[in-house]
């Protein structure tokens, strides 16, 4: 319940930014256009904390400006070997194992992964990655297991918030 | 207070331009599908992002900047999907990734307790 | 200075397109279009911005969404080649 009134705020809040309107007939239709939207993703069954992960929200804000961080750095690097005139690429594929214990979490890892410029992630299955990385240095970056610490905070597993679905 | 807005937004319109442009070069350059994916990442993630938050200071706190600000949000969420997708895909048909063998031997894997993945190996041709 | 901008877009966009047709691989022309597609909603948006009319963005918040659904049918199309999944399924998802 609390996640259908978290996403039906959240579309409407939405609507509103995206309009912009404020008169009684066009807000009547926005909310009409949200509750329609709600009772279809209720039906899609996706309403649920995989789906719209509220209690994520306060970790998130902590981990986004690190991750911000991790981006600007790694994008110099890519980009200075981009510009290299001798190309000193080391392409290779590794397999990594995460810590997390839930689905989201193993997502969200492996969404920071490939968006971090010189490591893509190519599979995800068990728990187990297969990361495509540009670089040595990309991949030595990533063996050190910082952003899979951070990631296991993020999904709330670290303080028992949350527990494993196994 | 005005032209630091001014200088603080030319600064972040020139420098996505210079990583746009950089990651077109590699999209270029690069030898293969999954090296080149590292090229688009640079467009894709900083060279957008740098740009558009150049025009969010331009915008200042208006509606406007709200709108930049779900742009880059939703780029943010669906780049990865996207290349995730992709080399799937690129990998479901058999296409294998450029290795360098002088590499691998750069990076001590076992230190991590860690091992490399062994793609000398035949795709599984049946599946495709 | 959204001048400079605009024309840096435009040779990304061009070196792009240069790898687009050549390819080798159709997955290689699948990624320089989605780049391409990220390319243009820059440009709407700097566009937007050049010539006053900042109203542009909705356009580019939709290419956004339409780039994104895009780029993701045409991989499964190339990877399942047609109608029907030929892949037996997996537990590695959809995507």
């Amino acid at each position: 319940m609390l996640h259908t009134i978290s996403l039906g705020s959240t579309l409407f809040a939405l609507w509103l930014l995206l309009s912009g309107y404020l008169e009684m007939w066009l807000l009547a239709l926005g909310l009409g256009s949200t509750a329609l939207m709600v009772i279809i993703a209720n039906r899609m069954d996706v309403i649920d904390h995989e789906g719209h992960p509220v209690h994520m929200t306060w970790r998130l804000t902590m981990y986004l400006p690190w991750l911000a961080w991790e981006l600007v750095k790694s994008n110099i690097d890519i980009a200075r070997v981009i510009l290299h005139p001798k190309l000193p690429i080391q392409p290779m594929v590794i397999k990594i194992k995460g810590s997390q214990v839930t689905e989201l979490g193993y997502v969200t890892y492996a969404n920071s992964i490939t968006l971090t410029p010189g490591t893509v992630t190519l599979a995800l299955e068990n728990g187990e990655m297969e990361i495509h990385a540009l670089t040595t240095a990309s991949a030595e970056g990533l063996l050190t297991g910082e952003m899979d610490a951070r990631v296991h905070i993020v999904e709330g597993a670290a303080d028992g918030t949350v527990k494993g679905a196994g | 207070m005005a032209v630091l807005f001014d200088i603080i937004s030319w600064a972040l319109l020139l420098g996505g331009s210079a990583l746009m442009l950089i990651g077109g070069i590699g999209l270029y350059r690069l030898p293969d599908v999954y090296t080149r994916m590292h090229g688009a990442g640079i467009i894709d993630t900083l060279g957008a992002g740098m740009v558009f938050a150049g025009l969010m200071v331009q915008a200042g706190l208006t509606l406007v900047t709200v709108k930049l600000g779900l742009i880059v949000v939703f780029l943010f969420f669906t780049s990865p999907t996207t290349t995730h997708a992709l080399a799937r895909a690129a990998q479901a048909e058999g296409v294998l990734p450029l290795l360098d063998d002088k590499g691998e031997d750069d990076v001590d894997l076992s230190q991590y307790g860690m091992d490399g993945v062994d793609l000398t190996e035949e795709p599984d041709k049946s599946k495709t | 200075m959204f001048v400079a901008a605009t024309a840096a877009v435009l040779m990304t966009m061009l070196l792009v397109l240069v790898r687009a047709l050549k390819g080798p691989t159709v997955y290689d022309r699948i990624l320089a279009v989605n780049s391409f597609g990220t390319l243009t909603m820059v440009l709407i948006a700097v566009y937007g911005f050049l010539s006053g009319r900042p109203e542009f963005l909705d356009i580019a918040l939709v290419y956004a969404l339409i780039n994104f659904i895009g780029t993701i049918a045409v991989s499964k199309f190339v990877k399942f080649g047609g109608h029907e999944p030929k892949v037996s399924h997996t537990d590695q998802g959809d995507i």
